[in-house]
Formats: structure tokens, sequence, C-alpha cells
């Protein structure tokens, strides 16, 4: 009797809040081809799709597999990538912060528009984020002219994909965290230093632990998409093979001279990176439903 | 229309909610539902409305059986405690919601509804806001607006979850005597919760007092306050000094010392619970060997037309909870007792009333 | 005013803006300035020629047209699958939504690979589709497909957080009122999330038409057919035609532009009017 009043009591918790009363209940058909409906074009455009990276990265055997991720091109693509991700997301972690402290601390004029600003490369489109670098640093660029006199390269090399990756992952720490710093205001920070507290130990004790979520999943973001980053990267890279070509760049030279398993094969890095980083999301949302509902067993 | 329940019972997983519960509203009566949090008030009127459903017992609407009709069958009035306004609907569109979303043979047609939506809104005085949408009014505004929606419909009667209960004390109490005044002109059967026993008894023709799923007691205010017939009542209704004894030929022996009353109704050896208000105790000075519970003075509030002075016990005997008695009197006996913080004094009682059983724990 | 310090307790300000502003103007402003300069310095009628030239007209259609299609469609798919992730509880619904945003972490050119070894027409479901006829990879049906995967989160994470904090009350209030279930959601449940839907669909729409990656593996880039504008763009660049790519690139950018306005502002009526002031 108890026993089934605890698994009662158990079915009931699990149901969402619309599904415990009456007046928002749905029937079960109705249910039951929402659910369909949604599952059924989840599943096709976005498990599938996931799954033949897999299994198209092994459809040769597990030799072609490693042998095309261990291949000195895939290799270097592998280091290029680690270095401009190494490069591009600590300086859009500071940019974040610095930001994020003007923004949610303080009161100045023009601040929506700034925030604007920085969304601006989320709408820009990639391949035209790394055309604006061209037109810079480009041959017939404004320092064209200048950095060849120099002998300085940029563009179809290192520095440009760098400067490429840092536009399209710029706003990615920033968005994590001003809206948080925001809503938790400035009353804690306020309070540390009127106990004495210098503005770097208020940030380093007080601010970051607040954050520090968000943080780390805004990092992650920002990490997998400067992993990631074809288009713009693509524009300024100059596809040179074993100097100027990262994993997703290497994934369509492979694909392009149709090695697929090995293009797969190096894909299917890229999308475990993803994977990682929505299983660090999960778990840091998991952690900020328990802290909200300690009480719930 | 006249409401009544049946032996209502109602569980949400392990947690009994509603304990057999029967109850008649007769017509045109204000009742409030009163009742500590979780003692399941919300629940009955949810009920009663259509939004729950009770695992056993019958909903009595007019006479006749209710208990299985849909909620949009019920033609009650639902105020929600947080109003429920459609926000992206204006006041207007609010209104007139429940007209428009008649079946087509039944909807009045569009001049009618806005008569009728203007009416109403001359009703709640707020006629001049109609364009605004909920999220432009302030807390009492959004109050009226939700109960001019739901009397849209005309119901025959109205159901309000905690009415007054997210609105500041002084938006609170202007809003009762509207209520009331709503209630009289409508001729109308309502009912509503809330846990504020104040609000209760100043605006309610009847109060149904709930504890724990099942109704302690049903009376008019006064009958409540006055005569309260549970100890669960009598300390919900105000502040109480407490004293757990046993039965003997001249009063109730608390802890060591004997606190004289009359025991009629009860056999010496019997275990009590004695409730009295602070206005009821008495203060004595002086002979430390005079009857009464040995106590001390802790502190003297003296502001206001009645003073108030707080005893901490001064024997083995101590009060549940709080670990002090509360006694009130007038300045001019405040002033004649000289009395001083510290000072060990006898507490008696000018009325006390008594409840068997010691065991039966009473949560406030 | 910018800088003043009227009594500021807390430390940083200037430094912190100061490297804000910086940085913003080095990395995004000064760079992205150079297209409208590069523009300007360009006869007007021969931008117009260019940006308006048979090919450039027919992938501005093929964008845009499936970009608004792509958007339409995660509009509706998106509102169900979120609806089914509040509402319901199902086996698998956890996963489902960690899930849901694969495509913002999933870099842009695996996806591409992966929905041509699909839709290909010797592929996963190419080769139950090429017999009817149905023909996906290497034309704009493709491209659709491409842009429906990267837009799907857009429009599941802007809908999602608005229909769970949705108070079951304001469907009570409307089944009080006599309601039935259908009016219901279709004049409070609906019309309430209608404000989100929008973002996410605006979202969606923007990301679409910049989008690259994923799109040209499976398009087949046949010009006048299935070949984008951002790949246009590249194909100038290539040809050396650094103007031409330029006067394209502007055109795009303006449009980027005036939609992230719409969708800033469509934000601020939503939150003035349904304000959760007070």
């Amino acid at each position: 009797m108890a026993d089934q009043a605890l698994a009662h009591d158990r079915r009931q918790a699990s149901l969402s809040k619309f599904e415990r009363h009456f007046a928002t209940r749905d029937g079960a058909l109705v249910r039951g081809l929402v659910i369909a409906t949604g599952v059924s074009f989840f599943l096709l455009f976005i498990v599938l799709p996931l799954i033949a990276v897999f299994v198209e990265a092994f459809r040769r055997g597990a030799g072609v597999y490693f042998a095309a991720i261990m291949d000195a091109d895939a290799l270097s693509a592998m280091r290029l990538t680690l270095l401009a991700a190494a490069i591009a997301v600590p300086l859009n972690l500071v940019f974040g912060l610095a930001a994020s402290w003007a923004i949610a601390k303080f009161e100045f004029r023009g601040k929506s528009l700034l925030l604007t600003l920085i969304d601006l490369p989320f709408s820009v489109s990639p391949v035209v984020a790394g055309l604006i670098y061209v037109l810079v640093f480009g041959a017939q660029g404004w320092f064209g002219t200048w950095l060849i006199d120099h002998d300085i390269k940029i563009i179809f090399a290192v520095p440009g994909i760098v400067l490429a990756t840092i536009f399209v992952t710029f706003p990615f720490v920033a968005r994590e965290l001003i809206p948080l710093m925001q809503a938790q205001g400035r009353d804690e920070e306020e309070a540390a230093i009127t106990l004495g507290a210098s503005g770097l130990q208020t940030f380093w004790r007080v601010t970051l632990p607040n954050v520090k979520w968000a943080l780390l999943y805004g990092v992650s973001l920002c990490n997998a998409r400067a992993m990631g980053e074809f288009g713009a990267v693509s524009v300024v890279s100059g596809h040179i093979r074993g100097e100027t070509n990262t994993m997703p760049l290497h994934v369509e030279i492979l694909y392009n001279e149709y090695q697929f398993a090995a293009a797969f094969a190096v894909a299917s890095l890229l999308a475990m990176l993803a994977l990682v980083t929505l299983a660090i999301k999960t778990y840091i949302e998991w952690r900020a439903s328990r802290q909200l509902s300690p009480e719930t067993t | 229309m006249s409401i009544a329940v049946h032996n209502i019972h109602k569980s949400f997983g392990a947690i009994k909610v509603l304990n057999g519960v029967s109850l008649d509203f007769p017509k045109g009566e204000l009742v409030a539902l009163l009742g500590p949090s979780g003692c399941g008030k919300t629940t009955l009127l949810r009920i009663i409305a259509g939004l729950e459903r009770a695992d056993e017992g019958q909903i009595i609407l007019s006479g006749t059986d209710a208990s299985d009709k849909d909620v949009r069958e019920r033609h009650v009035g639902f105020v929600f405690q947080h109003y429920a306004l459609f926000r992206h609907m204006t006041v207007f569109e609010n209104i007139a919601f429940g007209l428009r979303v008649r079946p087509q043979s039944q909807r009045p047609s569009e001049r009618e509804i806005s008569g009728r939506v203007l009416k109403l809104l001359d009703l709640v005085q707020l006629g001049w806001i109609k364009n605004r949408y909920p999220a432009q009014l302030s807390g009492g505004q959004r109050q009226r607006i939700a109960l001019a929606r739901a009397l849209a419909v005309e119901p025959q009667v109205l159901l309000l979850d905690e009415p007054f209960g997210a609105l500041d004390a002084k938006v609170r109490k202007e809003l009762r005597r509207w209520l009331r005044r709503l209630h009289d002109e409508l001729h109308i059967s309502s009912i509503f919760v809330t846990h504020d026993q104040e609000e209760a008894l100043e605006v309610a023709d009847r109060v149904v007092l709930m504890n724990r799923g099942t109704i302690e007691q049903v009376g008019s205010p006064r009958q409540i306050y006055r005569e309260p017939s549970t100890a669960f009542a009598y300390s919900f209704l105000g502040s109480v000094n407490e004293f757990r004894g046993k039965i003997e030929a001249h009063g109730v022996r608390v802890g060591t010392d004997l606190l004289p009353h009359v025991t009629t109704g009860f056999r010496a050896g019997d275990d009590v619970l004695g409730y009295a208000r602070p206005y009821d105790i008495e203060i004595n000075p002086g002979d430390a060997n005079a009857a009464g519970v040995a106590a001390k003075v802790n502190r003297i509030l003296e502001a206001g037309v009645m003073a108030r002075v707080e005893l901490v016990a001064n024997g083995p005997y101590r009060p549940a909870k709080l670990d002090y008695f509360e006694a009130e009197l007038t300045a001019a006996d405040l002033a004649d007792l000289k009395l001083t913080v510290g000072q060990p004094v006898r507490i008696t009682t000018r009325r006390l009333q008594l409840y068997s059983g010691v065991d039966r724990s009473v949560e406030v | 005013m910018l800088f003043s310090k009227s009594h500021r307790v807390l430390p940083g300000f200037g430094l912190s803006l100061g490297f804000t502003l910086t940085y913003l103007a080095l990395i995004v402003l000064v760079p992205l300035s150079s297209v409208f300069i590069k523009t300007s310095g360009m006869d007007f009628a021969r931008f117009v020629e260019v940006v308006t030239s048979p090919r450039v007209v027919a992938s501005y259609k093929l964008t845009f047209g499936a970009s608004l299609l792509a958007a339409l469609i995660n509009s509706v798919f998106g509102l169900i699958l979120a609806w089914a992730l509040v509402r319901y509880t199902f086996p698998g619904r956890k996963l489902i939504d960690a899930l849901v945003d694969l495509p913002f972490a999933l870099p842009t050119a695996v996806a591409g690979i992966s929905l041509t070894a699909l839709y290909a027409p010797n592929g996963w479901l190419g080769q139950f589709l090429e017999p009817l006829g149905i023909k996906i990879a290497f034309g704009p049906a493709g491209v659709l497909v491409a842009l429906i995967f990267i837009g799907l989160p857009f429009v599941v994470r802007t809908v999602q957080p608005v229909l769970e904090d949705l108070d079951v009350e304001y469907e009570e209030a409307a089944a009080s009122l006599g309601a039935s279930r259908f009016q219901t959601l279709s004049r409070v449940t609906i019309p309430a999330l209608f404000p989100a839907l929008l973002t996410g669909f605006s979202l969606a729409f923007a990301r679409a038409v910049g989008e690259y990656g994923s799109v040209i593996f499976i398009a087949g880039n046949l010009p006048m057919v299935s070949e984008i504008t951002p790949l246009l763009i590249i194909t100038r660049l290539e040809e050396f035609d650094y103007q031409g790519a330029t006067a394209i690139a502007s055109v795009m950018l303006i449009f980027s532009f005036v939609l992230l306005l719409i969708v800033n502002w469509l934000q601020g009526w939503t939150s003035k009017r349904s304000g959760k002031g007070e």
C-alpha cells in the first residue's frame, strides 16, 4: 500500500506541471501525435546526420580510420586548429570578461548600441568575415603593399586564420556572461568593497565564482566554434596542405578527393568535440537546476 | 446557485489533502475558506471549480450532481491568485474573452459584447484603462480586471483564490471593502480562500475553518472568534497563551503551580490544554506563594493604547513553541502594577478555554 | 558623460570599457567598414550591374528563398518539438533536449558532408528517394535540408523557455471562462508564444542566409540553379574580382544589419508589452 503510494508519488513528480493539471493536460492522441512528429523530425534532421558521421568514418574499417587521423597532413591540420583556438579563445575570454564587467556593473550611455555591436559577428556570414580581412590585409588591401614590403604574410597564412577565427567566435563568452551578470546586479561586489576588498580581489573572489559555470559554457562553445569554423577560415587560408589547413578544411580536401572514409574519420573527431561541448552544457544545466531546488530529493 | 460538497477525498500521491469534507454553501452568501497553508482550502476551491477532480465524493451545483462536469460546463467564475490575465490582450479583450469563445449560436453580437464589457468596467471603476495591457496595470487594477473577466460570463457563483494575497497592505484593505460591496450588489454566491483570519472575519458572512484536510469549524465570524470549538480554532484566530496540565479540584496543575479555574466537565487527572488570550491574563506581583503560574517580567511594551507585557516562565513549566507568555492590559492598569523588568510574578487567567487531550499537537 | 566618474564604487570601469571598445573596433568594426569603403569606391552603375546580374540574382533567390522556407519549416516543427519537450514526459526526452544544440556545436563542414552522405542519390536515404523521382542532394532541395539542420535549435531554444514559464493558470482561466481546448490553444497559448516564435524564426532565417559550410557540399553549386550567395562571393574572390565580391558582400551585410535591427526591435517590443515589470 505504502509502496504503491510511493510509486504513484514518483510518477507524479516526474510529470511536467502541465501534465499534472487538469486544464492543461492534452489527450493521449494529441500527445502521441505531437511526440511522434517532433521526435521523428528530430531523428531525421539531427540524430541521423550525427550517426552517419561515425558510420561513414568506420566504413573501410578501423585501419583506414586510424591511418586517416594519423596522417601527417591531418596531424598538422590538428596542430593548426589547436593553435588557432589556443589564441582565439583566451583573447575572446578576456574580452568577454571586460565587456560584461563594464556592461553589467556600470550605467553609461550607448549601452544597448554596444550590446548590438557585440552581437554583430553572429549576423555576418562567415564568408564575409573572411573577406573583410582579405580587404584589409590582402595583397590588394589597405595594408597590402606595406605588408609585402616588410615581408609579413597575414592572408593565406596562420595570422589570417587566427584573425578570422577570433571574429567568428567573438561574442560567445560575452553573450553567456552579460545577461547573467546583469541579473546578479552589483550588490555583492559593493558589499565586498565596503568590507575592504580591492577591485581585483572583488572580481576574483566574488564576481568570478558567481559566473564560473556560465563562463565555462561560454568558453567551451567558443572553443567548439573556433575549432570547427569553416567558411571564414576557408577564405583566408589559401588551402596550403600541411601549412594553412585546419581540420575542417582538411575534411573538405579529403572529401573533394573522394577519400570519403578519411574525410569522415577526421570529421568524427570534430563531431566528438561537439558532443563533449554538449555534455559540458548538460552537466552545467543539471548542476544549476539542482542548485535552484535544493529541497528536491 | 447553491453549492454543496459531500465527503470529498483528494490525495496528491501519498499526501492526503482533503479527508472527507462535506459542506453546504447557501445561495447568496459570501463564504471564506480559512486555514493555514497546506490545509486543503485551495484544492477544495479548485475541485468546486472543476480544475481538479476529487478522488471520492460529490459536488452538487443547484441541486444536480456536477462531479463529472468539465470546468467549461460548470459556469463558475474563477479569480486566480495571480490573476492569470492574458498578457497579449488588452483589458477590454481580456474581459470579452469568455463571451467571444462561446459557440456561434450563443455568442452575443459585437455590440452586445462591447456593451457588456463597458458595463463591467464601470462596475469595477476602471473604464478608463480598457485599452491597456495587463503589464501596464497596478496590482489592484489587475485584481479588479480579473474579477470583471470572471463576471463577464455571468456565473452564478464566484470563486476567488487568495484574492488579496499578492497586494500590499493598504490596497488590500481597500479591495476587501470593495469586494464586500460588490458581492452585495450582485446577489451572487461567492467563496474565497484566505489564510488571513482578519480578512476572513472582516469580509465573509460565514467562515469555514480548515486544518489538515478536514473542517474544524463553520460559523459566523462572531461565532468563530468568540466560540472557537477546537483548540486549533482557538489558536489560529489570535495570539494565545498555552497552559498544559492535569485537572485538579480547584484548577489546572501546570508544572508544579496551580492555575485556579472552574473544572466542570473534566475529571481529576485528565490531561488538558488551556488557552487564554493575552487580554485575559492577570499579573499578580508580590506574594511568591500566591496562586498562579510563576513567571518573570521580560519586557514591557508601552507604545499604543494597550500596553503589552512579555513574561518568561519562572517555574518548571515551559509553554510550547514560544518560551514566553504575553499579557495585554491598559496603560492605567500597567501603571498601577508598577512592574519592573526581571520582577518575579504569578499569572492567572480571567478566562481560560480548556480542551481535553494534551498529545494533540496544534500547528499554527 | 560616457567617462564621467560620478561616485562609482566599483573600480575598473574605464579599463574594462576601454578595452572592450578598442578590441571591438580592431576586430570587428574597422575590418567590417572595409566592405563599405571598398564598395563606395566603386562606380554606382557598375555596382548595380554587379549586384543585379542574373547569376547573382538567381543566388539571392535561392539563398533567401531556401532560408525563408527552412525557417518556416523550423518554426512549425521546432514549436512541436519544444512543446513535446516541455509539456510531456517520454523516454529519451532528456537526451533529445541535450542534443538539440548539436547544430550549434557541430562544425558546418561536418554537417555538410554527413547530410550529403545521407541524401546523395546512392546515400542512406537518397537511394530510396531516387526511384521515387525525388532528388535532394546536389540541387536546391539539398540547400533546404542543410538550412533546416542549422536553424532548428534557434527556434527550439527561443520558444522552450517561454513555454516553460507559461503558467498553468492561463489555460485554466481560459477553460473556466468556457473556452474549448482548441480555443484555449489558438487564442491564449499560441499568441503568448508568438513573439518568441517570431524571434526564433528571424534568428534561424538570419543564420541560414549567411550559411556556407554545410550547404556547399550538398548543394551541387550549379550556377543559376543551386549556387548560394556566399559561395558566389568566394568564386569572385578566386577570380581575383575583389570589387565584385565586395559589392555582393555589402548587399548581404546590409540585409543582415536590417534583420538584426528587426530582431532587436522585436525583442524590445515583446518585453515591453508582455513585460514582467512589477
